[in-house]
C-alpha cells in the first residue's frame, strides 16, 4: 500500500499549503504593525508604551484624545474597509474571471457614492442616514446591473461592459451634483469622490465589523466552490456545484461588503481592484486567496493613509494615495490584456 | 472492470435556446459500457443533445433519465459522481498547475471540512498515471500543448470517477497524431474500466474506427443509429451530410471508410 509520501502531488500540495500559510502570517504581522503605526504616528508621536497605557484605561492628557478618540476609530475603519474591499474585489474577479471585474470598476462603489452625494447635497442629510443611503445605492445599482445583464442567460463579459457603462453614468451624476451644489456643502461631499478615513466615529465601528464578519465568512466557507467556478460554467455544473445559488451568495455578500465599506469610508479607489491580484500573486496561482486579499486590502489602506498623512506637507485623504498606486496598474493590465488579444 | 452500471437515456427530448427548439423529440438509450459517437452536419443539434445529457441545458419537453429517474430530481453531486464532461473549449484558470486542475475533479466527493482526503490523493494520482501526465504534474496547464492539455482535462474527468463520460469534440484543434492518441486513451478507459463514453466527433473515418455505436442526426432529429457498419453507408451519408461518397472497408481495421466524391480529381472512367 502506498503511503501519502509516495504520492507525487501530495508533496506539491503540502508545499503550496505551507506557502499559503507563510504568506498569510506575514500579511497578518504587517497589518498589525501598520495598525500600531496608525495609533502611534500623527501630529504628536506616542510610543507604543503610551498607546498601551491608553488602552489600559489610563487618562493621559492629549494622548487619550488623540489615540483613543481620533486614531483608534480611524485605524479600525481603515482595517475593516480594507478587508471588505479586498475580499469583495477578489470575489468579483475570481467569479467573473476577469481582473477588470472589480466592484470599483463596474459601478457598484460609484453607485453607493452617487447615492450618498445625492442625499448630502440635494436632500441636505447628514450622519448615519447618509450611510444607509450609500448602502442602498450600492445594492440597487448592483441589482440593476445584474438585471440588465441577466436576460435569460448570465454572462460575465456582458456584466463587465454594462458595469463600466453604469460606472460612467454614476460618475457623471456625482460631477453634476457637485457642480450644482453650494460651495458650503461641497467639503462634506468630497469624501464620496475618493474615500477618506477622516472623522470616522467609534460608534460606527461595531455595526461595520458585524457586517464584515457575516458577509466575509461566506466566501471563506465557499472557497472550494470558488475554485470550481474558476473552471467556467460548464465544468461548474457537471462537477455538481449549484451554480446560481453559489454565484448569487458570493456576489451578494461582496456587494454588501462593498456598499457598507463605501458607506463608512467612501470609495477608497483601487483597493478592491488591486488587493486580489497582489494577494493571488503572493500565495501562488490556483489559490482563492480570500483571506490574503482581505489582509492585502487592509495593508493598502493603512499604508496609504499613513503616507497621505505623513509624507507630504499637505495631508491627502487615503483615496488619493491608493489612486496613485492603482492607476499605473490599471494601465499595465490594459496593455497586458491587449497583448494577449482578449481585451 | 467497473461493476456499476448506470443507464442514461433521452426520453422524448426537445430542447433549444430562447424558445427556439434545436432538437426535437429525441429518444435515445446510451448503450452501457460502450463508446457511442454522435455524428451530423453543423447545426444539426448534436452539441445541444450532448449539453442536455450533461445537464447544461434544461429540456423544454421530455427528460434526461438516469437509472430510471429524471436527472433534474437527483442531487446535483450524486449526478456529478456518475456523469463527467469534457466541454469543447474548457476554461483554464491562469497559472494553474496540472495536479491542481486534476484535483478539482474530486469536488463531488468532498464537503466542507472533508476535502483532500487520502482517497482524493489516490484518485488524482491514478488519473494522472492513466493519462501519462504524472511527469508534468507541476507544470502550468496553460503552457502545455493542445494534446497534453486535453490529457489533463480527461484526467480531471477521471479523478471524478464517473461511469459515464461525455466529450464534446475532444479531438478538435488537435494534430492527427494527438487525435489518434486521445481516441486510443479513451478506448483504453472504456476497455479497462468499462466507462460508458458518449461523444461528438467530426471525423467520420475515425468515428467508424472507434465507435461501438453511432447516432446520426439531421435537423434536430435522429435519422439513423446502430453499429458503424449499419450507419456508415452511402445512403445514410447522403441523407445526413448531403455528401455523395463511396464506402470501402478500412484495410487496417475492417471498419467502414468513406471516400468523399468531390467535383474534381475523380477518374472519369470509374463507376460512371
Amino acid at each position: 500500500m502506498k503511503t501519502m509520501k509516495d504520492i507525487v502531488w501530495y508533496n506539491l500540495y503540502l508545499k503550496r499549503r505551507r506557502r499559503e500559510i507563510f504568506v498569510n502570517v506575514i500579511l497578518f504581522i504587517l497589518t498589525m504593525l501598520l495598525a500600531v503605526c496608525m495609533l502611534s504616528l500623527g501630529n504628536t508621536v506616542y510610543t507604543p508604551d503610551v498607546v498601551w497605557r491608553v488602552f489600559q484605561g489610563e487618562i493621559l492628557e492629549g494622548a487619550t484624545f488623540a489615540v483613543y478618540t481620533l486614531r483608534f476609530p480611524r485605524m479600525l475603519a481603515g482595517t475593516i474597509a480594507g478587508i471588505a474591499f479586498g475580499i469583495a474585489g477578489n470575489n468579483f474577479q475570481m467569479i467573473l474571471r476577469n481582473p477588470l471585474a472589480s466592484p470599483d470598476m463596474i459601478g457598484i462603489t460609484s453607485g453607493a457614492s452617487a447615492s450618498a452625494v445625492f442625499c448630502i447635497l440635494i436632500l441636505g442629510m447628514s450622519g448615519g442616514i447618509v450611510s444607509f443611503a450609500a448602502i442602498a445605492g450600492g445594492l440597487i445599482v448592483a441589482a440593476g446591473i445584474y438585471l440588465m445583464t441577466e436576460r435569460g442567460h448570465f454572462s460575465g463579459g456582458r456584466l463587465i461592459l454594462i458595469g463600466i457603462g453604469v460606472q460612467a453614468v454614476m460618475n457623471a451624476i456625482i460631477s453634476y451634483l457637485l457642480l450644482k451644489a453650494s460651495q458650503y456643502d461641497i467639503p462634506g461631499a468630497m469624501r464620496w469622490l475618493s474615500g477618506s478615513l477622516n472623522g470616522v466615529k467609534l460608534s460606527e465601528i461595531p455595526p461595520f465589523l458585524s457586517v464584515l464578519i457575516l458577509a466575509g465568512s461566506i466566501p471563506m466557507i465557499l472557497t472550494r466552490q470558488i475554485k470550481i467556478l474558476e473552471l467556467g460554467e460548464e465544468h461548474t455544473i457537471t462537477l455538481g456545484v449549484r451554480i446560481n445559488l453559489v454565484r448569487g451568495l458570493l456576489l451578494g455578500s461582496s456587494v454588501i461588503l462593498i456598499a457598507c465599506a463605501t458607506a463608512v469610508t467612501g470609495p477608497i479607489s483601487f483597493v478592491a481592484f488591486l488587493s486580489g491580484p497582489i494577494a493571488r500573486r503572493l500565495v501562488g496561482a490556483g489559490n482563492t486567496a480570500v483571506i490574503a486579499s482581505g489582509m492585502t486590502g487592509a495593508i493598502l489602506v493603512l499604508l496609504s493613509d499613513l503616507i497621505g498623512q505623513m509624507a507630504f506637507s499637505t495631508r491627502y485623504p487615503v483615496g488619493v494615495i491608493t489612486g496613485i498606486l492603482g492607476a499605473p496598474y490599471l494601465l499595465f493590465l490594459l496593455i497586458q490584456m491587449n497583448k494577449k488579444g482578449n481585451a | 472492470m467497473n461493476m456499476n452500471t448506470h443507464r442514461l437515456k433521452a426520453d422524448h427530448l426537445t430542447a433549444g435556446y430562447d424558445k427556439k427548439m434545436i432538437i426535437n423529440d429525441i429518444h435515445i438509450q446510451i448503450p452501457d459500457h460502450k463508446i457511442s459517437i454522435i455524428i451530423g452536419a453543423n447545426a444539426c443539434g448534436k452539441s445541444t443533445l450532448l449539453k442536455s445529457f450533461a445537464r447544461l441545458l434544461k429540456p423544454e419537453y421530455g427528460d434526461i433519465v438516469l437509472d430510471g429517474k429524471k436527472i433534474s430530481t437527483l442531487s446535483t453531486k450524486q449526478v456529478a459522481r456518475t456523469i463527467g464532461l469534457l466541454p469543447q473549449s474548457p476554461v483554464v484558470p491562469e497559472g494553474i498547475k496540472v495536479f491542481d486542475l486534476v484535483s478539482r475533479g474530486r469536488y463531488p466527493y468532498q464537503s466542507f471540512g472533508k476535502s483532500n482526503t487520502k482517497e482524493d490523493f489516490i484518485a488524482v494520482e491514478k488519473a494522472m498515471d492513466v493519462m501519462g501526465i504524472t511527469k508534468i504534474a507541476n507544470e502550468n496547464t496553460d503552457e502545455l500543448s493542445g494534446g497534453q492539455r486535453q490529457r489533463v482535462w480527461i484526467a480531471m474527468a477521471l479523478a471524478q470517477q464517473t461511469d459515464i463520460l461525455i466529450l464534446d469534440e475532444p479531438t478538435t484543434f488537435l494534430d492527427i497524431t494527438y487525435q489518434v492518441e486521445i481516441l486510443d486513451l479513451l478506448t483504453d478507459l472504456n476497455k479497462k474500466m468499462g466507462t460508458t463514453i458518449l461523444m461528438v466527433l467530426h471525423d467520420i473515418n475515425l468515428t467508424a474506427r472507434y465507435a461501438d455505436y453511432l447516432f446520426a442526426m439531421k435537423d434536430g432529429k435522429l435519422v439513423a443509429s446502430g453499429t458503424p457498419h449499419e450507419v456508415i453507408t452511402e445512403n445514410t451519408m447522403k441523407e445526413v451530410f448531403a455528401l455523395s461518397c463511396e464506402v470501402i472497408t478500412d484495410p487496417l481495421t475492417g471498419s467502414p471508410l468513406i471516400l468523399p466524391k468531390g467535383r474534381h480529381h475523380l477518374f472519369t472512367k470509374s463507376h460512371g
